[in-house]
């Protein structure tokens, strides 16, 4: 009777032993989950707050978060960028290779002149990106994430819900990190801290 | 003798209304706070709320005189996606606690009527479900305060 009741637990250790085996990242001490070699480089093309047109590259040697979300967002949003802004000033000076990049999932609401008052009220190293439909879907789809859009009882026409997790990306444009709502400020941090250090991106 | 029964009848009555007491007269309202989002856009107020009755009090809506709109909202986390969706109402159970806080139950204000700053006091009127009303007032704070 023993041996059936313990074999899902050994199941489950032999798939965490398998899982640790694919990790090229075991050496350092992530508290944040490892997605290095699962999801593809960061690449996009989109128009910054400053209605500029910019793409990946223009990012390349900054440590980078990317989270997509929408101004007309006063809860969530707000608190994911208000944690990522006070993660930021605990790093000091390293954060100044970090930057924020918000994207939103309402580019019909979301003008570059909308979203570039909405960052800067959190941090200076955020930025809004906005585009076409079909340039964002392509984002949120290469990272498989999503959004829906439903229509809402009160006066701001629709409700938007959206991905709430935050890609970390190294100098060099390589994802390699997950953090999600349960994660602390201080796991964001730590992990941060080390990707900055990381000077030469492999 | 007539008028003696009616002034104990009205003395009982008194009573009964003490023991009955309005849900708002129980409820103490802390750390009242509203993040402040640029231009117009909509901003979201949070407060700790804590009931010393026997009774359940059940908050059901707001107003402010700051805000042409205040409605309850809740966000939820769903296979980690974010939703925000319009609540009827929050439970603050018999000498309990419930708070309206980020990631969970907030208030949605829109429509400022007036230009707000950090540091401003929003007037607020928390509405329960026996119709009593409970006055706060709500600290303007800015848009990344943790």
């Amino acid at each position: 009777m023993k041996l059936p009741r313990l074999a899902p637990f050994a199941l489950l250790l032999a798939a965490a032993l398998l899982l640790a085996g694919c990790q090229r990242d075991t050496a350092v001490p992530w508290q944040l989950t490892s997605i290095r070699g699962h999801m593809p480089d960061l690449s996009f093309r989109l128009v910054d707050d400053s209605g500029k047109t910019v793409t990946a590259a223009d990012y390349r040697g900054k440590v980078l978060l990317l989270y997509f979300g929408y101004t007309h967002c006063p809860d969530v949003c707000p608190l994911t960028l208000a944690h990522l802004h006070a993660v930021l000033q605990k790093l000091g000076k390293p954060a100044d290779d970090v930057r924020i990049l918000f994207v939103s999932v309402d580019p019909a609401r979301d003008t570059p002149a909308v979203l570039h008052d909405y960052v800067r009220a959190f941090d200076p190293r955020a930025v809004g990106l906005t585009g076409s439909p079909r340039d964002i879907e392509a984002l949120v789809k290469r990272y498989r994430a999503s959004f829906t859009r439903e229509p809402a009882k009160g006066d701001s026409g629709y409700e938007v819900s959206h991905s709430s997790a935050i890609y970390v990306f190294d100098r060099a444009g390589h994802a390699r990190l997950l953090a999600t709502p349960p994660d602390s400020q201080a796991q964001i941090g730590h992990d941060l801290g080390l990707l900055i250090a990381q000077k030469d991106a492999p | 003798m007539k008028r003696r029964a009616l002034a104990l009848l009205f003395a009982g009555l008194l009573g009964a209304g003490a023991a009955h007491a309005a849900q708002a007269d129980h409820v103490r309202a802390n750390h009242a706070w509203i993040r402040l989002l640029p231009g117009a856009l909509p901003a979201s107020g949070y407060v700790e709320l804590a009931n010393d009755g026997d009774q359940p009090a059940r908050l059901t809506g707001a107003a402010s005189t700051d805000y042409a709109s205040t409605m309850l909202h809740r966000s939820a986390m769903h296979d980690g996606m974010s939703e925000m969706a319009m609540a009827d109402h929050l439970d603050i159970p018999a000498h309990g606690r419930a708070a309206l806080a980020p990631g969970g139950y907030h208030l949605m204000l829109e429509r400022a009527a007036r230009t707000l700053k950090p540091g401003d006091t929003v007037p607020v009127t928390l509405r329960f479900a026996d119709g009593s009303t409970l006055a706060v007032g709500f600290q303007v704070r800015p848009a990344n305060a943790d």
